[in-house]
């Protein structure tokens, strides 16, 4: 290992949903487990409402690594919209192979209301994963993108 | 941006919760500095914010700094999001400008690394600040509720749910699965710790709901299907034939009376008995028309005999009957389908199934019941021989991380209750097998010192084995229980004439699928999720579904009535308001930019997405849309767009998320 990937702390944008895996993140804040401080979570109603830009734009934007997590499969609280996200991540993955980002900087991750201390472990492995990646020096003027342009595009 | 939003950023110390991991004033004043330019006009910090005086704080800002946002940086929204939104309404800031972003669960009681932990903090209110400008001011949907209630399982919860509702004036469907309401505590025979005769205290219960002007009795019946939302429920419900006609039986019983086929019942009697293959579970059963069971019947397996059609006198058995299907539309929803006992078949070591006189607690309950197999005597599976020595063990299947690391709560007194019993009706020496004694409510402990007075023997000791292997003189034709006396450090062969496993609570077989079938979500042990474990324990995380009784967890018959009579007080005060506020969390289709490609129509699992043929744009039914936002995702044209989480909220989240680390690497890359 070498300093810099022992030094290296990865931010980590996170998209959990508000049924399961933001609880689960809930569950392991108030049992006071402990994981690695890495990942920042946005809340979204339904792993199903991820829009795969919201994860490249992760990534524009300075990210090191993209969790995805929502309802296991079966369970998702709006029918099977979990399936949905579950398709999305594959397309995800190979695209951002095209682009030439390692697939283990994207993580797709099932967890119940019921699972903190599996959101918590799966959390720390994917830091130490992604620290082993090193970090994502991607063209950091790709971040310049004019974002206001780009946003009315998305929502036009 | 044509016009700068003033937003108010407010940081919550939780007493030391928060502030003791991370650095709640330097986070303030950091985002009041560097998140000016994103229209931070002011930065506060306050030990409570969700205190009354923490909230005026907000308030005051709102008012004289004319804030057009906020943002609370504390505790989860699941637990204050409606504190600081109401807040906000108090002041006059419409309650959907405000954000709270979680830096307790999310971060300072999952963090230890105090420098990271505040360097998080900052990215999640500058996420929230980043957010909060393109909040939009929302009005909750109101939408009327059905006054009908839907409760699943007719056990004690659910009786008790069904009567404070029916009282207070509101119709409810009850739906039981048996042929007979009653549950579990209809097999019991007496109660701990006051030993008063469970069938006596539960029966008029029963036929109070089988009376009941508001109750619809569905029996013998379950639910197939439940859609729509809080306020407007629709389930379908299927009655399995009876092959009886209700509206003809007398429940006089000839049919019974008469019939020649005699099944062991494994529901009602444990396996300890046998009924009929057309019966009533037991003579107090509700309704009271009984069930031909296809499996079994003569009539269904051969094509004749038809001797219970011969008999009876109001010509009320229908062998053509069919199932029924039903649709129901309630308001809300109460799951009380109550638990399975633990399989003591699947502790061999225990011997059930293979020596005769190992019991179950189910089992011995049916035995000591005086309506039961052996008119309520103690006797062992010959059934003449009365045991001389007991012993009854204690956590089977339960605080076992092999089985169930969970305690079921009610096995010791239940353990306590047979030792009673049996010292009551046979004289013989009871041994209590325990790993601790556990009588936490009214009245328990006392039972408990009672017993010790009674002479029973008290062993501390996990039973490792029960067999029949003789080792020792006097051990012949006995079952040997071996344990050691954790209070000694002995290893002790304590031979019995009749052990009894007091088995555990475990979730019904199907727990999960019915979780699916309502949308609320199972614990990893398969119980409930209650909304929040100390707070709400009989709501769930969908609104206008509740639970009663031992679904959520072990409990006894005093603590399943309370649930049942929660549940019922929560629903009611519900039903009073007439209407209800849903969040206004919904997609829209913008017509000019929809190029009616109905990619979107076949992504929602709700049939709101509707496609006009004549204009060819796709558009979402606001009652029927759920929110869930997959739509807005998967439209290649954007052009749906999801109220509370629309794109550009994300995004700009994203990038408030992303702020430092960005200024970090352009640090790197200018160095």
């Amino acid at each position: 290992m070498t300093e810099e990937t022992k030094t290296f702390e990865p931010v980590i944008i996170g998209f959990t949903c508000n049924w399961c895996s933001y609880r689960a993140a809930d569950l392991a804040g108030t049992s006071r487990m402990k994981y690695a401080p890495n990942v920042r979570l946005i809340r979204l109603m339904c792993s199903g409402r991820l829009d795969p830009t919201f994860v490249f734009k992760a990534f524009a934007g300075g990210a090191d690594a993209v969790l995805v997590s929502g309802c296991h499969p079966g369970d998702c609280h709006y029918a099977n919209q979990n399936f949905k996200a579950m398709r999305r991540y594959h397309l995800m993955e190979r695209v951002l192979n095209q682009l030439g980002i390692e697939s283990g900087r994207l993580k797709l991750l099932w967890a119940s209301a019921a699972e903190g201390q599996i959101f918590a472990n799966e959390i720390t492995k994917f830091v130490e994963q992604v620290r082993l990646l090193g970090p994502l020096n991607w063209n950091t003027t790709s971040a310049e993108i004019p974002t206001e342009a780009a946003k009315e595009e998305v929502t036009a | 941006m044509e016009k700068k939003e003033k937003i108010g950023v407010y940081v919550c110390h939780c007493g030391t919760n928060i502030a003791g991991v991370v650095n709640v004033g330097e986070v303030s004043a950091w985002a009041g500095e560097n998140l000016k330019d994103q229209g931070v006009v002011i930065s506060r910090d306050y030990k409570f914010m969700c205190s009354s005086l923490g909230q005026e704080l907000i308030q005051k800002d709102i008012k004289e700094l004319g804030l057009t946002r906020v943002v609370v940086a504390a505790c989860s929204p699941h637990l204050h999001e409606p504190t600081f939104r109401n807040a906000c309404k108090g002041a006059g800031l419409n309650p959907y400008l405000c954000e709270l972003v979680s830096i307790r669960e999310q971060d300072s009681w999952v963090h230890t690394d105090k420098v990271a932990a505040t360097a998080k903090a900052k990215a999640i209110i500058a996420g929230g600040v980043s957010r909060v400008v393109h909040h939009e001011p929302l009005t909750p949907l109101k939408v009327p509720i059905n006054p009908a209630t839907l409760i699943v399982g007719g056990g004690i919860a659910g009786i008790q749910a069904a009567l404070e509702i029916a009282d207070a004036g509101f119709p409810v469907y009850l739906v039981e699965r048996e042929p007979s309401i009653g549950g579990h505590m209809a097999q019991f025979d007496k109660t701990f710790p006051t030993l008063d005769c469970s069938a006596c205290i539960l029966t008029p219960k029963m036929v109070q709901v089988g009376n009941h002007p508001n109750i619809t009795l569905l029996t013998y019946s379950e639910v197939e299907k439940v859609d729509g939302y809080v306020g407007n429920f629709a389930a379908t419900i299927r009655k399995h034939a009876r092959s009886i006609i209700e509206k003809d039986c007398t429940g006089c019983g000839i049919c019974w009376e008469k019939c020649p086929k005699k099944v062991v019942d494994n529901v009602f009697e444990a396996g300890m008995g046998n009924r009929k293959a057309v019966y009533v579970p037991f003579p107090q059963a509700v309704p009271k028309y009984p069930v031909i069971d296809r499996v079994n019947c003569t009539y269904y397996i051969k094509g004749t005999c038809k001797a219970c059609e011969k008999f009876c006198p109001t010509n009320a058995i229908d062998f053509a009957q069919e199932d029924e299907v039903l649709n129901v539309e309630v308001g809300n929803i109460i799951l009380a389908t109550g638990y399975d006992p633990f399989d003591a078949h699947r502790i061999t070591q225990y011997g059930y199934g293979r020596l005769a006189n190992v019991y179950t607690s189910l089992e011995f309950e049916r035995m000591s019941n005086a309506a039961g197999p052996t008119g309520g005597n103690i006797v062992m599976r010959d059934g003449k021989t009365i045991p001389k020595v007991v012993g009854i063990v204690h956590c089977v299947g339960s605080r076992d991380k092999n089985y169930n690391e969970y305690c079921s709560s009610i096995c010791c007194m239940q353990s306590l209750k047979f030792a009673h019993l049996v010292q009551e009706r046979t004289g013989a020496e009871v041994y209590n097998f325990y790993i601790d004694i556990r009588t936490p409510a009214k009245g328990y402990e006392e039972f408990y010192h009672r017993l010790l007075d009674e002479g029973t023997h008290f062993i501390r000791g996990k039973v490792a084995e029960i067999s029949d292997a003789v080792r020792l003189p006097g051990e012949e034709g006995k079952l040997i229980m071996q344990v050691e006396d954790t209070l000694t450090g002995n290893q002790l062969r304590v031979p019995v004439d009749m052990a009894i496993l007091s088995v555990g609570l475990e979730p019904r077989a199907d727990s999960k699928a019915l979780a699916k079938t309502f949308g609320i979500s199972c614990s990893a042990d398969g119980w409930f999720i209650e909304r929040h474990p100390k707070l709400d324990p009989v709501a769930t995380m969908t609104e206008g579904v509740y639970i009663a009784g031992c679904v959520q967890g072990p409990k006894d018959i005093p603590a399943s009535v309370v649930q049942g009579a929660a549940a019922a007080a929560r629903i009611m005060g519900k039903i009073q308001q007439k209407e209800i506020s849903l969040e206004p969390i919904r997609a829209t289709v913008n017509a000019d930019t929809c190029s009616g490609c109905r990619i979107c129509n076949s992504m929602c699992p709700f049939n709101a997405i509707s496609f006009h043929e004549d204009t060819m744009v796709s558009e979402v039914n606001p009652a029927l849309c759920q929110g869930c936002g997959t739509c807005v995702a998967a439209c290649p044209a954007g052009a749906i767009s999801g109220t509370g989480f629309s794109n550009i909220q994300i995004l700009s989240q994203i990038d408030g998320l992303l702020l430092l680390t960005l200024d970090k690497k352009k640090e790197a890359v200018t160095a």
